[in-house]
């Protein structure tokens, strides 16, 4: 997969595949969305459940992004690459977006079924921490001036903050929780309805195809913004 | 039939705001993305005198 990383090969392919990765996120959306108001009322939860089409999405790219970040920001420490810089870099943004979507959305539908708009429970905690690492992440990028300097800072940064990922995934496991287990990627198969997987199912795939849409493009914003740098220097402004 | 639908059996004080602000997250990251991709490829034009995405 390096040898895609270069630059310009790297601009040259995202260039010929972001048109396509965006026309699929906006229908798998489209259809998502559909299937998500189709949907009969649960049984329990009633019109709530609804709410887990947008929820349970964001809160998968958020994790999702996270380990991306973190896989980036070793290849940037270990093999210096630059595209690994400027993938971390990009993905931070999206990734607190993501995170704050979930947090929200959770606390919408926290407070008609539990009762409570929050709790400070292993899940929920976890949750917030990975929104402040984000945030972090991206007040560091901005807090250093030398570039390189900035990336590796970045970078351990968001390789000490993996450990957070286990935790919100196992959290509801290793602590008593308002919030629910695993119950669509578990052993012996998803414990919802069809009718529920299918609009959860497209709309985690167009939040993925978005996510990427949104990265490439930042990355190539990115990738831009570091030539300008080098063209100004060159001619001394 | 629409009253109904907007109704959410009762819970569309949440179902609408967790959509509503879904809906304009996503929205906003996808406008400012555009935006700023737009003016990065401005900014090089600049410099380099040509209009292509490189």
């Amino acid at each position: 997969m390096l040898e895609y990383a270069n630059p310009k090969r790297f601009m040259d392919l995202s260039g010929a595949l972001l048109p396509w990765l965006g026309a699929v996120a906006a229908l798998l959306l489209a259809v998502g969305l559909y299937l998500s108001f189709a949907a009969p009322p649960d049984y329990q939860q009633g019109d709530t459940v609804r709410i887990m089409f947008v929820h349970v999405p964001a809160a998968w790219i958020a994790m999702m992004a996270y380990g991306l970040m973190a896989l980036a920001s070793l290849v940037s420490l270990v093999n210096r690459h630059p595209l690994a810089d400027v993938a971390a870099k990009s993905a931070a943004p999206f990734g607190a977006l993501f995170t704050a979507l979930a947090l929200i959305t959770g606390s919408l539908w926290g407070r008609p079924m539990w009762g409570t708009y929050w709790v400070w429970d292993a899940r929920l905690t976890s949750f917030l921490i990975l929104l402040f690492l984000y945030l972090g992440y991206i007040a560091l990028w901005n807090a250093i001036e030398d570039e390189t300097r900035a990336a590796r800072a970045c970078a351990i940064l968001a390789l000490v903050g993996v450990v957070n990922l286990p935790i919100i995934e196992f959290s509801v496991q290793w602590w008593s929780t308002l919030h629910q287990g695993e119950s669509i990627v578990r052993a012996g198969g998803p414990l919802i309805a069809g009718v529920f997987l299918w609009p959860l199912f497209l709309m985690a795939l167009g939040y993925t195809a978005l996510f990427f849409t949104l990265l490439l493009l930042r990355m190539r914003t990115e990738i831009l913004d570091r030539r300008v740098r080098t063209l100004a220097l060159g001619r001394g402004r | 039939m629409l009253a109904n639908f907007l109704a959410m059996g009762g819970y569309a004080a949440f179902v609408w705001p967790a959509y509503g602000v879904t809906a304009l997250g996503l929205g906003a990251a996808v406008f400012l993305t555009l935006r700023g991709y737009a003016r990065a490829k401005a900014r090089l034009a600049q410099f380099t005198g040509e209009t292509g995405s490189r």
